[in-house]
């Protein structure tokens, strides 16, 4: 039987589990709503404005640049599954690999995208 | 049919289903968030092939970097995430026509090959698809060259996203 | 006897038997069978999650010279269970402009990312989780943070509140950043081990991994606790700026579903730090004798990396977003990937020599790394202070 099957049970089970005890105390909770109670929980102060604030744009340089090494070290891995029986060779090219995108962070860091300014 | 197919269809309407409501979801994170269950489907359809390796790569990839770059792509340039036009414009109907004309022409072409007809015999035991592709990789006979190649394009990439970022006023 | 040893095999081989005499499918009776097994093993998390509820307050408690729960039956063991009655029966509040399917469904994809990691662990050498060993479970676990991460946005978006959108921001930052040196570092043991699979992981672990490669292990420590969200990287809900961050918008058993997520999903890490770099259910042998002690010997471990991250959570103080994200960055992701590759070269180089020679060689070169990193950043920060404060007075030797 395919491992698939239990992970897809996993999935199954893992989502009806939560969603029980969610509708559990949906059935045993009280249902009492109201305007006031219903509003958005800033401290007990009224909500100022829209809930929209504006981020910084750096969030998004962080996730461009860890998406970049995501893909980077997602490669290395079928890389480190076979380097045991493929000698020096293999491991001579993922360091050429791995250095070249160190290259690419130390450029990011030259340029001052890693700042949080 | 097979448990096999009736799960396979099961999966394929599930992303076919997804996939439209993304271009069909006048909200942009709800269309985001389809995109991320079309994706998830494509990571079971993998799976159903055996593709460990790819399933599991689609979703720590496609889910967990390039969609939630996506989403906050979305936050972060939108203040209307509602989109307040209608979704589609008066090119719909040659937009439907070709793409059930592609549809007609793969399934055509398709029909005529030999792959379609016959099963895939199974995997010798012991058979680890991941060793195999780590062999083919980095073996001098096999695909170094696009693997290191693959690390040149990364880095570009970056560059290429340091350098949009990059704000010339603000002087950083 | 034959029970004793492996007493889920036995009950699984009956409930084949039953189903099968009832003329059910080989194949539905399998996953039938299987589906039980499944369900089994998330109660029994479920209740051990129950525990932790009790085992954090205690720990947090004497940690802070504070007795803790101790009213609700012997040492307070009851309290949890009082919790769960209240989380069930307590109002549960949609804010108005809530986006109410996301809403909802946040919570249950939270848990479920944490219950669908316990399909790669291996409990004991022949045990259900034994059966998934596939060939990719090192980046399972990073694919199921995924999700987690997924969770947390989706729960900062839908509650349409300031606070809760600015620590879905937060957290997801941390956690993306984070996940680059854990990978790097599930390299480590991918390497050694010659294979992704976590059952072929831990049977490689004849000497400990831990030993082969302690940064490693402590970079993937660092990371877990920056994936778990938890003190000191808790920037996603740092109470006192941001009230409750990502779930502020959230009460009753939705809220109880993110809390006990997040205990559980700590469990498991302990866990994972167990299987990954210190042998996972082997204890000297210990482990073959019968399954259950495997199991007891795996949780004995889970619950001690546990105990470690809670040690570490109400020890050190919340950092800083931007040094959280420097560190990251500038220290831990480069460090990793330096030890990575350390590691593949040493690997190679000392393939032919005896054991003794490899461990001892890969330990120092470990121990060598750390403290070269360690000096480097030392030397770095002074520097940095020097441009603040001006350059350190020479060392007072001239006026007696």
């Amino acid at each position: 039987m395919s491992a698939w099957i239990i992970i897809g049970l996993f999935f199954l089970v893992g989502v009806i589990v939560p969603v029980g005890a969610i509708v559990t105390a949906w059935i045993l909770s009280p249902k009492k709503p109201n305007p006031v109670k219903d509003t958005t929980y800033e401290c007990g102060v009224e909500t100022v404005g829209d809930s929209w604030v504006q981020f910084k744009a750096q969030y998004y340089i962080f996730a461009l640049v860890f998406l970049i090494f995501d893909v980077e070290t997602v490669f290395l891995f079928p890389w480190a599954v076979k380097l045991g029986s493929l000698g020096l060779f293999a491991v001579v090219e993922g360091i050429i690999f791995i250095l070249i995108l160190i290259a690419g962070l130390v450029y990011t860091w030259r340029k001052g995208m890693l700042e949080w300014a | 049919m097979t448990p096999d197919q009736i799960v396979f269809l099961i999966v394929a309407l599930f992303t076919l289903g997804s996939g439209f409501m993304v271009v069909t979801s006048g909200n942009l994170v709800h269309a985001a968030l389809w995109l991320i269950s079309t994706l998830f489907g494509v990571a079971v359809t993998f799976a159903l092939l055996n593709a460990n390796f790819l399933a599991v790569v689609q979703v720590v990839v496609y889910i967990g970097a390039i969609a939630i770059l996506f989403i906050f792509a979305v936050m972060l340039t939108r203040k209307d995430i509602r989109d307040q036009g209608p979704q589609v414009n008066k090119n719909w109907w040659f937009g439907a026509l070709l793409s059930v004309s592609t549809f007609a022409g793969l399934y055509f072409l398709l029909q005529g090959w030999e792959g379609m007809s016959k099963t895939a015999s199974a995997f010798p035991s012991g058979f680890d698809a991941v060793a195999e592709l780590g062999n083919e990789l980095i073996s001098p006979t096999g695909y170094v060259l696009p693997f290191e190649v693959a690390s040149v394009l990364l880095v570009a990439a970056l560059v290429g996203a340091v350098y949009v970022a990059f704000n010339p006023r603000s002087g950083k | 006897m034959g029970f004793w040893n492996d007493p889920l095999k036995a009950a699984a081989d009956w409930l084949m038997d039953i189903f099968t005499g009832w003329g059910m499918p080989e194949l539905a009776t399998q996953i039938l069978v299987a589906f039980l097994g499944v369900l089994l093993l998330i109660v029994i998390l479920m209740v051990l999650d129950i525990v932790l509820v009790w085992v954090e307050r205690k720990v947090v408690s004497r940690f802070q010279s504070r007795i803790g729960p101790n009213r609700v039956g012997p040492f307070g063991l009851i309290q949890p269970f009082a919790d769960i009655i209240k989380l069930l029966i307590k109002e549960d509040i949609t804010p108005s402009g809530a986006d109410k399917v996301v809403y909802n469904l946040a919570p249950i994809l939270s848990m479920m990312s944490v219950l669908i990691l316990w399909a790669v662990v291996p409990l004991a050498p022949q045990i259900l989780g034994a059966d998934t060993d596939l060939n990719i479970g090192a980046l399972y676990i990073v694919a199921a943070g995924a999700i987690s991460t997924l969770s947390i946005i989706m729960a900062g978006w839908s509650s349409n509140n300031k606070y809760s959108l600015i620590g879905a921001f937060r957290e997801v930052a941390v956690m993306l950043s984070f996940e680059i040196p854990m990978l790097a570092v599930l390299l480590i043991p991918t390497i050694f081990a010659k294979s992704m699979g976590i059952v072929k992981i831990v049977d490689a672990q004849d000497t400990w991994f831990v030993f082969l490669a302690p940064l490693a292990a402590l970079i993937f420590f660092i990371a877990a606790i920056a994936e778990l969200g938890r003190a000191p990287f808790d920037m996603g809900e740092a109470e006192s700026e941001l009230v409750a961050g990502y779930n502020i918008e959230y009460s009753g058993m939705k809220f109880g579903m993110f809390y006990a997520g997040e205990l559980l999903h700590a469990f498991t890490f302990g866990g994972f730090w167990a299987i990954l770099f210190f042998g996972g259910y082997r204890f000297f042998g210990l482990e073959q004798v019968n399954p259950i002690l495997a199991v007891a010997i795996l949780l004995f471990k889970a619950f001690i990396g546990y105990w470690l991250i809670m040690w570490v959570r109400y020890t050190v103080l919340r950092i800083r977003i931007d040094h959280m994200l420097s560190f990251n960055w500038k220290f831990l992701t480069p460090m990793a990937f330096v030890l990575l590759m350390v590691t593949a070269l040493l690997n190679a180089l000392l393939a032919e020599t005896p054991p003794w020679v490899y461990v001892s060689s890969m330990f120092l070169s470990n121990i060598a790394l750390a403290w070269g990193a360690l000096e480097l950043a030392r030397s770095y920060s002074r520097r940095e202070r020097e441009k603040v404060e001006g350059p350190k007075p020479a060392v007072e030797t001239t006026h007696h």
